[in-house]
């Protein structure tokens, strides 16, 4: 079981950046800023704590309202200036706590702030940026679907800091009306509902795990490491189509998202029989 | 004041709250053009409920129809709110994500076909967990493609709402319809009132949702582009509208700079009076707000 503890976004917005400043006039939970990467020159975000955060319930890693447009500007800002040129690789750097759960935020409708993040790394992908996610912590819910899984590519470490999921193992348990320990048994046999990440990878969505030794404090050979990955990933997604494909025609999901792949296959037969 | 005229046309509603997945989504197409597609008799369930002791569904909470709308080509997929919540496994997933690809895909070839996404959500099917996140994240994927060719229509009309991941997707749809009766938002006020305590949000207090998810505050904010009574003609009328006006000139989740500055001038420190951002984001807002 890993606790969110929100040093490692730094940590390798760092590794990768060199600094980890936000930009001025953004809030300091927002980390951005361009630096080569291989023969590139890409674009790097990520979501870190900002104790000091406006919104009372966006202090702790979630990404909340400021964030979410935070991250769309910043995303948008590359389209525009790549418009007419070679499009820059958009590396998301995850780990986040989750969504903000507020009130402030529903009143003010942060499921539209999501939606235009979301928006806005997808409307990258489509128009040529190759777009990776790399989880190094935590990836939640609502915040992973704001800042990540519009990406070409899902790399994560294999590590048992690492997680994926839909909702926190406390809720998900109090809302299935299961105990944890219930619940952790059951993902040993259902892969879609464990916590381990090396499970999550058996589904198919993840395009690799990344073994490091360190993935708080990252070596040099750490950072290598996943570095070169992160360029094949790129490599990669330039080579393929730009929608999210890979995602179901990986071995992995013809192993696991076997009915996924059966809906597809009826729904296009049926689609044109009339 | 009700006048007779009010009452009349009350009774005179063919309610749509009332309708199953099926009902509404058939009574959105012009007469006769409807069929549906992987439907109960394909008896495409999901596979991880009963090894969880969940009985499944033959159409897993998801219906597809295809046929015309306007006399325009349309797919319509409509979630069941009274299976698991309406709320998003792999294969009920998998019916809306390749749904929208092939009407892109038909788009793409001349055929311009617009999609109808009718969603009573709680979001993700917690028994299907990472792979309902996964076809949520699909799904918007899905939406971004197809609203470059033809509109995406939302439409949430009650009792469930449209919480969750899903609310993402009514987020990037070209058009949002709701009724009175609906509720739209990314965080339920149970979930709310766990991760951030019952000061923050009681969700024992039924008024609070609806003053500030409802679908009228929603409507009054500019968030969704029709506010209909629960009555059936109406509903088709506002769903035949937008796909008879096309593609918006921009769609509400692209417009970035807008929503950025509204958050930024908002007061922190404090909660607000959902009718302050009536006020501050509605019809009525400033004409500087929205340059």
């Amino acid at each position: 079981m890993s606790t969110f503890t929100g040093v490692r976004g730094t940590a390798w917005f760092r590794a990768f950046t060199g600094k980890a400043a936000p930009t001025p006039g953004d809030p300091k939970s927002v980390l951005a800023a361009d630096a080569a990467l291989g023969t590139d020159h890409a674009r790097f975000l990520c979501v870190v704590p900002d104790p000091h955060a406006r919104f009372p319930c966006a202090r702790r890693g979630e990404v909340g309202l400021e964030e979410a447009y935070t991250l769309a500007a910043r995303v948008r800002e590359v389209i525009e200036l790549d418009k007419n040129t070679a499009k820059r690789p958009i590396i998301a750097i995850v780990d986040l706590k989750s969504q903000a759960y507020g009130r402030r935020e529903e009143t003010a409708a942060i499921f539209l702030a999501a939606a235009a993040a979301a928006d806005a790394y997808g409307s990258a992908r489509l128009a040529g940026h190759p777009v990776i996610a790399l989880v190094v912590g935590h990836a939640i819910s609502g915040g992973f679907l704001t800042h990540g899984y519009q990406a070409n590519r899902i790399l994560a470490l294999d590590d048992d800091g690492v997680m994926i999921h839909a909702m926190h193992k406390e809720a998900a348990a109090r809302i299935t009306r299961r105990s944890v320990e219930e619940l952790d048994k059951l993902g040993k046999t259902i892969a879609p509902l464990s916590y381990d990440v090396k499970d999550y990878a058996k589904l198919g969505l993840l395009h690799k795990l990344l073994h490091v030794e360190n993935p708080e404090t990252p070596s040099v050979n750490d950072i290598l490491t996943v570095k070169n990955e992160v360029i094949a990933a790129i490599a990669d997604a330039r080579s393929k189509p730009v929608d999210l494909r890979s995602r179901r025609e990986s071995p992995g999901a013809l192993q696991t998202r076997k009915a996924t792949i059966l809906v597809r296959a009826r729904l296009e037969e049926q689609w044109s029989e009339a | 004041m009700i006048t007779s005229r009010d009452r009349t046309n009350f009774l005179n509603r063919r309610s749509f709250l009332e309708l199953d997945a099926r009902g509404r989504a058939a009574a959105l197409f012009d007469e006769g053009t409807s069929r549906e597609l992987v439907g109960p008799f394909d008896r495409v369930e999901s596979p991880w409920l009963a090894i969880q002791d969940v009985t499944p569904q033959e159409d897993d909470g998801c219906v597809v129809m295809k046929g015309k709308i306007a006399g325009k080509a349309a797919v319509v997929v409509a979630l069941e709110g009274a299976f698991q919540g309406g709320s998003m496994g792999e294969v009920s997933g998998e019916k809306m994500t390749a749904a929208l690809d092939l009407a892109c895909a038909d788009s793409e070839k001349g055929i311009l076909t617009s999609a109808v996404i009718l969603l009573e959500t709680g979001g993700v099917r917690l028994q299907e967990a990472n792979l309902g996140l996964a076809a949520v994240a699909e799904i918007m994927a899905s939406i971004l493609i197809l609203r470059k060719h033809a509109p995406v229509i939302c439409v949430s009309a009650g009792t469930v709402g449209c919480f969750g991941g899903m609310a993402l997707a009514a987020g990037l749809s070209s058009y949002i319809v709701l009724t009175r009766e609906a509720r739209l938002g990314l965080n339920g006020p149970e979930v709310i009132e766990q991760e951030s305590g019952i000061d923050e949000w009681d969700s024992g207090d039924r008024a609070l949702v609806f003053a500030i998810n409802g679908g009228e505050q929603r409507y009054a904010m500019g968030l969704a582009d029709a506010l209909v009574e629960d009555d059936t003609p109406q509903i088709a009328d506002a769903v035949r509208g937008f796909i008879a006006k096309g593609l918006p000139p921009i769609h509400r989740s692209s417009q970035v700079e807008l929503y950025r500055r509204r958050i930024g001038a908002l007061d922190t420190s404090r909660q607000w009076d959902p009718s302050e951002l009536r006020r501050a984001w509605g019809t009525n807002a400033s004409e500087e707000d929205k340059r």
